[in-house]
């Protein structure tokens, strides 16, 4: 994943806030942060994640002219079940096994950022409950506008040979 | 808001009840906001029957969202300087999460916390940890 350029903006930061369910007023009422620690309104801790919007080729969104693997008439939209080989992965490239941010400063509405990602160690494991487990990380490294880092995003994914049994 | 260290001592906790019966249109918005529009979690006819799960389950990235609004309700707004978590098992509408931060560290000004959510079976459902800035 590589991201040339993700607007903070204010907005997006209100509706992330709704989502997580935080009703913390610094994520929307200018007049209130201005009178924070911050001093203005800053984004959630994990809010670069959502850079994802901002990813042209993000393949967990559906693309005008293109299948997606969601469901329609049919319970899949491709034909080639993608998910059959990947198990548990669902045909969506595998679960979210770890999270990882270190931040260098807060982010604040009007910051565009730049996110560079790279491929960092793989592994395998074996489950009881999926069976082998191989895990991959990636690590993006989010600047601003000025080229400064300001977080450090460390992910690790997992693609199962099954579904997770429950 | 902020925390104090001469406040602080290890093996102090905070806790906060973080969803009760999580609704799947909680995920929809988490969809929506964070962009991330994996049918695994919105969509039960995929999910169901070419996925091979029992219904749709929330976004782990939801999962952290709302254990860092308790983080950041405990340690303070722009405190954070590093925050880290491992799924441990899927969350699922109707889950009641509670989610605990227990002092591990103080030093320099830095506290670190270990995290843990919960499902209402009591089952970890998130495990991790923060460290933030705190006060003299």
């Amino acid at each position: 994943m590589a991201v040339e350029k993700f607007p903070v903006e204010a907005s997006h930061i209100l509706m992330f806030a709704r989502s997580i369910g935080d009703d913390n007023q610094i994520y929307y009422d200018a007049d209130y942060a201005a009178g924070t620690e911050p001093g203005g309104i800053i984004a959630p801790p994990t809010f670069a994640q959502s850079s994802a919007q901002f990813d042209p080729n993000y393949f967990l969104r559906p693309k005008i002219g293109e299948d997606w693997f969601g469901s329609g008439k049919e319970p899949t939209g491709v034909k080639k079940k993608e998910g059959g080989s990947g198990g548990g992965g669902g045909g969506g490239g595998g679960l979210h096994a770890e999270q990882h941010f270190e931040y260098h400063r807060h982010l604040n509405p009007g910051d565009v950022l730049t996110g560079e990602t790279k491929p960092g160690k793989t592994w395998e494991k074996e489950s009881k409950r999926a069976g082998k487990l191989v895990f991959s990380e990636s690590v993006t490294e989010y600047r601003d506008q000025n080229g400064e880092l300001v977080i450090t995003a460390t992910g690790v994914g997992v693609r199962t040979e099954r579904p997770v049994d429950q | 808001m902020a925390l104090k260290v001469s406040e602080l001592k290890v093996g102090d906790t905070y806790s906060e009840c973080l969803v009760e019966d999580l609704k799947r249109t909680q995920i929809v918005q988490y969809a929506g906001s964070s962009g991330d529009y994996n049918p695994l979690h919105t969509d039960e006819v995929f999910t169901t029957k070419v996925a091979g799960y029992p219904s749709v389950f929330a976004h782990g990235m939801l999962t952290m969202g709302m254990t860092g609004r308790m983080v950041t309700n405990y340690v303070g707004d722009g405190r954070l300087t590093k925050y880290g978590v491992r799924f441990t098992n899927q969350v699922w509408p109707g889950d009641t999460l509670n989610s605990t931060a227990t002092v591990e560290s103080v030093e320099n000004n830095i506290v670190r916390l270990a995290l843990e959510t919960k499902n209402q079976d009591g089952a970890t459902v998130l495990s991790g940890y923060a460290e933030a800035r705190v006060d003299d």
